[in-house]
């Protein structure tokens, strides 16, 4: 062994370092930064990597929920608490006041979810609190347009995407000069898997949800999916809601997230799950199956 | 594969050729291969490629995020893939070929490790694959993969691998790269891929994975010269933490340790490290690339922008830049323009004062009579800067030595350079 071996670094410690950096250099280059915080593993991990980056201080940005109203209990009593322990700002954008502003409309039938009409919500607080950046966990290995995103991803001042005229993204130097109204989403987990988020939560023993752990719960199967049974779901009328031992592994809202079952009640028995697992990680979200280019087309409207 | 030690760390590498020489398909039989491939993506690309009329599943589906990119069957802009192996976890900056893409390709390329070439063995050497190695020496990268890909097309024959070894060797020689790896493929049939080949038997060398997994790249860091540019001042200003006044940032290079005598630049102030703090962690010494918090034992002003450094090692400070840029704009290089420069966590106004030459992609000479510089045209140029930077060469640092050239009218990144 040489010396220079003393100074390696394990590869969940190098993504920590990026992501750190990434988290700091949008509080010194913006004025109006917040962070996207959805309640799910994600953006708990982000919180957490946020709150490492700036102690002994307070995480220096507001944490953002977009709130369908649909949203499991178990998520926002976390939120509540996460808020309260770090002592951080929150910032509640409702879709509910969006559709009572008659902004949108909520969808009709069988698979109606408010998933679309969140993202006027989510452009309408930006403009609301002239946020100028807004850090979201999402993670390249998630979905193939995603593969694609930069770390500072320019949005313009409709808060759309240009995926085809991004700006190139050299070494670690982040450009985030930007016009007027025009804002950028930031994206510190993009190099991590969902396997390094499991193990970093391991490692770091950051709390969860309840959600994601092996619990028994009201479900119904619908093509193929298994869906938490709730009052916001419109249910066939073949359909019945039995109990299942099942477990999340994405948080949506009640009526897109599919819920799988599973006995894995710790982080170690779902890091076993996840490593065995032969779907992807939103393959359990009804949303992306809309088609093909579902994401980029979300993704271009301003959408997470 | 459940646990987080992949021994050997993390390995970003870049993967360029030209469109037909099976990149995707190379990537693909990786991520296949090593399980990382999940049965939605797979059953996804299948139905994908029966609906265009193709027999055997299109690999390329798998990387081609965009829909103008599966319109076109062309790679426009960089997609990141990952995959990990018991050994180490790997990044891919997956880039495209085409010549008009080139600063996508750049974008790839400049946080990589190692970049692997594809040559087709049945066209030899072209232009890409001159343009692609001639980037990877120029961004710093210290280990190229050539991969003499479609082996299965030429009848596995040594001749014709050996031939293409010394047309590239004698092209190389010309670059500044200093491990380079011959591996004869076919990654359509999979032979030295993942799996060693028995039709190559002639080839005594490893497989390309086995390569990945150990090729050692921990030495490509600079250990030696301090730097640790403040990115951020953290001040909580809580009656827990009133005087605390700690300077974040990431190790650009060198070893730093609780206790160290360190000079603030470039105010050229003298101090001690205090302390050492990752979250509420102390450490008792932080090295590259760790984001760190350090605070002083003396209260000195210190601000984003300014610097580590130990006394007897300190990096130049520059006025006026000797670099070779990349421009990335699709408006042509104009020396009259006011730009930008950010360098580290520093930005300040900067003018090009001369194009000294331009760089030919394909044959690394240099042309003189043609100053034009365009987008994906790589030039050597002096830059004039408003206040002076705290850099080294490129060379010895590939993140002090590093910038990107940004015009204030539009906000767009117009250029990436590297000094020296």
């Amino acid at each position: 062994m040489t010396s220079k071996d003393t100074y390696n670094l394990d590869h969940l410690s190098e993504l920590e370092a990026e992501s750190i950096y990434v988290i700091r250099e949008v509080a010194a280059q913006f004025d109006r930064p917040a962070i996207l915080f959805s309640g799910g593993k994600d953006s708990i991990v982000v919180t957490h990597l946020a709150a490492k980056a700036f102690a002994p201080a307070k995480i220096p940005m507001p944490l953002v929920h977009i709130d369908t109203g649909h949203n499991f209990p178990e998520t926002l009593e976390f939120r509540d608490n996460l808020v309260d322990r770090l002592g951080a700002n929150l910032i509640v954008g409702l879709v509910q006041k969006t559709i009572d502003q008659g902004k949108v409309r909520e969808e009709t039938g069988h698979n109606a979810s408010r998933n679309k009409l969140q993202t006027t919500t989510l452009i309408d607080t930006i403009e609301e609190n002239k946020f100028d950046a807004c850090i979201g966990g999402a993670r390249r290995d998630e979905e193939k347009t995603r593969a694609k995103e930069r770390f500072f991803s320019h949005r313009d001042d409709f808060s759309q995407w240009d995926p085809k005229n991004q700006r190139p993204e050299l070494w670690n130097l982040f450009n985030g000069k930007h016009a007027p109204d025009e804002h950028f989403r930031v994206f510190p987990l993009n190099n991590w898997t969902e396997l390094d988020v499991w193990n970093y939560i391991l490692k770091e023993g950051i709390a969860l949800p309840s959600l994601y752990y092996s619990h028994q719960r009201e479900c119904i199967r619908r093509d193929g999916q298994i869906l938490a049974y709730s009052e916001y779901l419109n249910l066939k009328e073949d359909e019945t809601p039995e109990m299942m031992q099942v477990r999340f592994r994405t948080l949506g809202d009640l009526t897109i997230t599919g819920a799988f079952e599973s006995d894995a009640d710790t982080v170690e028995k779902i890091i076993d799950e996840v490593a065995a697992t032969r779907i992807t990680e939103r393959g359990g979200r009804m949303d992306d199956k809309r088609s093909s280019s579902a994401m980029e087309d979300r993704k271009k409207a301003g959408y997470f | 594969m459940s646990t987080s030690t992949h021994h050997n760390g993390l390995l970003r590498f870049t993967t360029a050729g030209s469109v037909d020489d099976g990149k995707s398909t190379l990537i693909g039989r990786l991520l296949y291969d090593s399980k990382s491939i999940f049965q939605d993506q797979m059953e996804a690309v299948e139905q994908a490629s029966k609906h265009k009329g193709l027999e055997d599943a299109d690999l390329s589906l798998l990387t081609d995020g965009l829909r103008a990119e599966r319109e076109q069957g062309i790679t426009i802009d960089v997609a990141y893939r990952y995959f990990a192996t018991p050994k180490r976890k790997f990044i891919i900056a997956d880039t495209p070929g085409h010549i008009q893409y080139t600063r996508n390709m750049v974008t790839g390329a400049s946080t990589a490790d190692l970049a692997i070439i594809l040559i087709d063995s049945r066209n030899g050497l072209v232009e890409q694959t001159h343009r692609h190695s001639f980037i990877a020496s120029l961004l710093g990268l210290q280990h190229l993969v050539v991969c003499v890909n479609k082996m299965d097309l030429v009848d596995y024959d040594e001749q014709r691998y050996n031939e293409l070894v010394s047309a590239f060797k004698s092209f190389s020689s010309r670059l500044d790269i200093k491990d380079i790896t011959f591996i004869p493929i076919s990654a359509l049939k999979g032979d030295n891929v993942v799996d060693t080949s028995s039709n190559m038997a002639w080839y005594g060398g490893s497989t390309l994975l086995h390569h990945l997994e150990n090729v050692h790249v921990g030495a490509d860091r600079n250990l030696q010269d301090c730097r640790f540019p403040v990115q951020y001042v953290v001040r909580p200003q809580t009656d827990e933490h009133r005087d605390f006044r700690g300077y974040a940032g990431r190790i650009a290079s060198g070893v730093f340790k609780k206790g160290d005598a360190v000079v603030a630049l470039p105010s050229g102030r003298e101090t001690n490290i205090e302390s050492i703090k990752l979250g509420e962690d102390d450490l008792d010494l932080a090295f590259p690339p760790l984001s760190v918090v350090m605070t002083l034992e003396d209260d000195i002003d210190l601000s984003r922008g300014e610097m580590l450094v130990r006394k007897n090692n300190q990096p130049e400070m520059l006025n006026e830049i000797d670099a070779k840029i990349f421009w990335l704009d699709s408006r042509p290089l104009n020396t009259s323009s006011r730009l930008v420069v950010r360098h580290l966590s520093q930005e300040v106004r900067a003018k090009i004062s001369e194009v000294l030459y331009r760089i030919d992609i394909n044959t690394l000479h240099r042309d003189e009579d043609n100053r034009e510089i365009d987008m994906n045209d790589i030039a050597r140029v002096r830059i004039k800067t408003a206040s002076p930077i705290l850099a080294d060469p490129y060379r010895t640092n590939r993140t002090t030595g590093a910038f990107i050239l940004v015009d204030p009218s539009t906000h767009a990144t117009v250029a990436a350079g590297v000094i020296g």
